[in-house]
C-alpha cells in the first residue's frame, strides 16, 4: 500500500473525485494484482465471517482459564428486557463487543481486526449498525475498507500490536478505524472520516497493554466495549461537524511517541496494570497449579 | 502488508501470535514430514509455556500437525483428532538458547520412521520463523511458495535444482543453503515468487543427491 498518511489517502480522493473507500479499493487491487471484483468479494467474505462469528456466540461457553464467558448473553438479557441507560443501539453494540471478545478467547472463530485482541470493535458497530439502519451490505463492504484503509495508515506509521505500542495500538486502532467507518456511513465525506479518527484515537491515547496472566481476557474482552462506544461517540460528534484541533495523521504520530515511551511493563508482558494487581497475581498463580 | 492484513486473517482465536501462528508452525512440520505422525513431542519454550495453555497454543500446535489451517474451527478439539489418528502427544518444558519467547521444538515420529526436530518461533501476527531443521539452523517464514530440500552435500545439486525452478520461469526470491560439515546432509531452502507445479516438485526428488523435497504452497 502506498499510503502514509490519511492525507494522502484524501489528496488522492479529492484529485480523483473517488470516494475514500475505492481510493483503497484501487489501491489493494494494485498491491495484489487483483481485479475490482476479487477485491470486493473479498472484503464482503471479511463481512460476513464477522456476521458468522457473531452468529456463533456460545452463551454457555468460558475460557479455558475461566476468567471470561458468558457476559455477552448477559448483557444480551438485559438489552432486550428494555433496561439499558445507553439505549438499544449502544447497548446491542456492548452485547455484540463482549460476545466476539469472549468468543475470540473461547477459541472460535473471528476476524482480526486488526487483532485478534482487538477483534469485537468494528463488527459490533458495524453489524448493529446495519441492523438499525438497513444499510445494504455493499455499503457496510465499503466502511470495512474505509476501516482498512486506516489501519494499514496507523500499521504503517505507528503499530498496531499491543507488545509494541500498548492497548492504545490496539483497541485504540480498531476504535479510530470503526469510528471513520461509521462516519462514512452516517454520510460524513473525507473531513468527516479524519475527524472522527483522530478524536476516537485521542480518546484512548496512552491505554496500556495489562492482561491478567498474559492471556487475551481480562480486561482484553471489556475493552473492546469501550473501543467501540467511543466509536459511536467520535462518529457522532464528527457527522455533527465537530473537529479534531489536532489532526489525524498527528494524533497516530502521537501515539507511536507515547507506545514508544511507555514502559515494557505495560506492553502485553503480563507484568505491570491490572495484571500486577493481587486480584491479577492471584488469578495467575491459581492458573499455574 | 495489505489491506487484508489489517481487516482479517479469519483465525480461530485467542491469538495471532500464541494460537494461529502455532497452528502455521505445526503445519510446516507436518508438511515437511509428509507421513502420518506417530509420537509428537512439544517443547515449548518462554512465552509459549508460561501462557500456552491459556493460548490454546499446545492444541494449535497439533491442529497445524494435522494439517489444520488457522481458521479451522476444530483446532480446540485437536488433541481428540490426534487421538483418533493414534497420534500419541507430550508437552514440556524446554529452555533453548538465544531462542525468541514464543518458540517451540517439535520432536516427530513419522509411522512409516521419518524423524524430524523442528524449532520454530511465533513473530507476531501469525508470522513465524522455522530456526531449525534436524539441528541445522535455518531462516524461513512460509510467507512464499518454499522449496525444502534435503540433500547431500556434494557439487552440482544446486545448479539442478535451481535450473529446475528457472525452467518453470520462477524467480526465487531468497535462497539458503545450511549444512553441519562438509559432505553431510545439508538442506537448501528457496523461496519462490510463484508457484512451482506439482511435475516440476516431483522431478526435483529424482535429482540424484536428492533425499527428500518438501513443498509449501500458498495455495493449500
Amino acid at each position: 500500500m502506498s499510503f502514509r498518511s490519511m492525507e494522502e489517502i484524501v489528496e488522492v480522493s479529492n484529485s480523483s473525485g473517488k470516494p475514500f473507500w475505492e481510493v483503497l479499493l484501487m489501491d489493494d487491487m494494485e498491491e495484489r494484482l487483483v481485479s475490482r471484483q476479487e477485491s470486493m468479494e473479498k472484503m464482503q467474505m471479511m463481512y460476513r465471517q464477522m456476521q458468522e462469528a457473531d452468529a456463533a456466540y456460545d452463551g454457555a461457553a468460558r475460557s479455558a482459564s475461566g476468567l471470561v464467558g458468558q457476559d455477552g448473553a448477559r448483557m444480551q438479557d438485559y438489552v432486550e428486557a428494555g433496561h439499558a441507560m445507553s439505549g438499544s443501539f449502544v447497548g446491542r453494540v456492548i452485547e455484540r463487543a463482549l460476545k466476539m471478545g469472549e468468543s475470540n478467547a473461547c477459541m472460535r472463530r473471528i476476524v482480526a481486526a486488526p487483532t485478534a485482541g482487538s477483534c469485537g470493535v468494528i463488527p459490533s458497530v458495524f453489524l448493529t449498525y446495519q441492523q438499525q439502519y438497513q444499510a445494504p451490505e455493499e455499503r457496510m463492504v465499503e466502511a470495512l475498507f474505509v476501516a482498512a484503509g486506516i489501519g494499514m495508515v496507523i500499521a504503517r506509521r505507528a503499530f498496531i500490536a499491543g507488545a509494541t505500542g500498548g492497548c492504545q495500538a490496539e483497541v485504540g486502532s480498531a476504535s479510530a478505524m470503526a469510528a471513520g467507518g461509521l462516519a462514512y456511513l452516517h454520510g460524513g465525506g473525507n473531513k468527516e472520516i479524519c475527524a472522527a479518527v483522530a478524536m476516537a484515537l485521542k480518546n484512548l491515547l496512552g491505554l496500556v497493554c495489562d492482561p491478567v496472566a498474559g492471556l487475551v481476557e481480562v480486561p482484553c474482552v471489556k475493552r473492546n466495549v469501550i473501543g467501540a462506544v467511543g466509536a459511536i461517540a467520535a462518529a457522532d460528534m464528527a457527522v455533527a461537524g465537530i473537529t479534531s484541533r489536532v489532526p489525524a495523521d498527528q494524533v497516530i504520530e502521537a501515539m507511536r511517541a507515547v507506545g514508544v515511551a511507555m514502559p515494557c511493563a505495560l506492553k502485553e508482558t503480563g507484568e505491570g496494570g491490572l495484571a500486577a494487581t493481587p486480584a491479577g497475581v492471584e488469578a495467575r498463580q491459581a492458573l499455574e497449579k | 502488508m495489505n489491506l487484508f492484513d489489517i481487516i482479517g486473517p479469519v483465525m480461530v482465536g485467542p491469538s495471532s501470535s500464541h494460537t494461529a501462528g502455532a497452528v502455521r508452525i505445526g503445519y510446516v512440520a507436518g508438511r515437511l514430514m509428509g507421513e502420518p505422525i506417530q509420537k509428537a513431542g512439544g517443547g515449548l519454550h518462554g512465552s509459549f509455556w508460561a501462557t500456552g495453555r491459556g493460548h490454546g497454543t499446545d492444541r494449535a500446535l497439533v491442529a497445524g500437525l494435522l494439517g489444520m489451517h488457522t481458521d479451522d474451527i476444530r483446532i480446540p478439539d485437536s488433541f481428540r483428532y490426534a487421538r483418533e489418528a493414534g497420534m500419541e502427544l507430550e508437552f514440556y518444558h524446554v529452555e533453548l538458547a538465544d531462542a525468541h519467547p514464543n518458540s517451540v521444538e517439535l520432536t516427530l515420529n513419522g509411522t512409516r520412521g521419518k524423524e524430524l526436530v523442528m524449532t520454530a518461533a511465533s513473530l507476531g501476527g501469525g508470522r513465524i520463523q522455522v530456526c531449525s531443521l534436524n539441528g541445522l539452523a535455518t531462516n524461513f517464514s512460509a510467507e512464499y511458495p518454499t522449496l525444502i530440500v534435503e540433500n547431500m552435500d556434494q557439487p552440482g545439486i544446486v545448479t539442478a535444482v535451481s535450473a529446475a525452478v528457472a525452467c518453470e520461469n520462477i524467480n526465487i526470491a531468497a535462497m539458503q543453503l545450511y549444512r553441519d560439515k562438509r559432505g553431510s546432509l545439508a538442506v537448501m531452502i528457496l523461496e519462490c515468487d510463484g508457484e512451482i507445479p506439482r511435475e516440476a516438485v516431483e522431478k526435483l526428488s529424482a535429482i540424484q543427491g536428492v533425499c527428500g523435497v518438501t513443498y509449501l504452497s500458498m495455495k493449500e
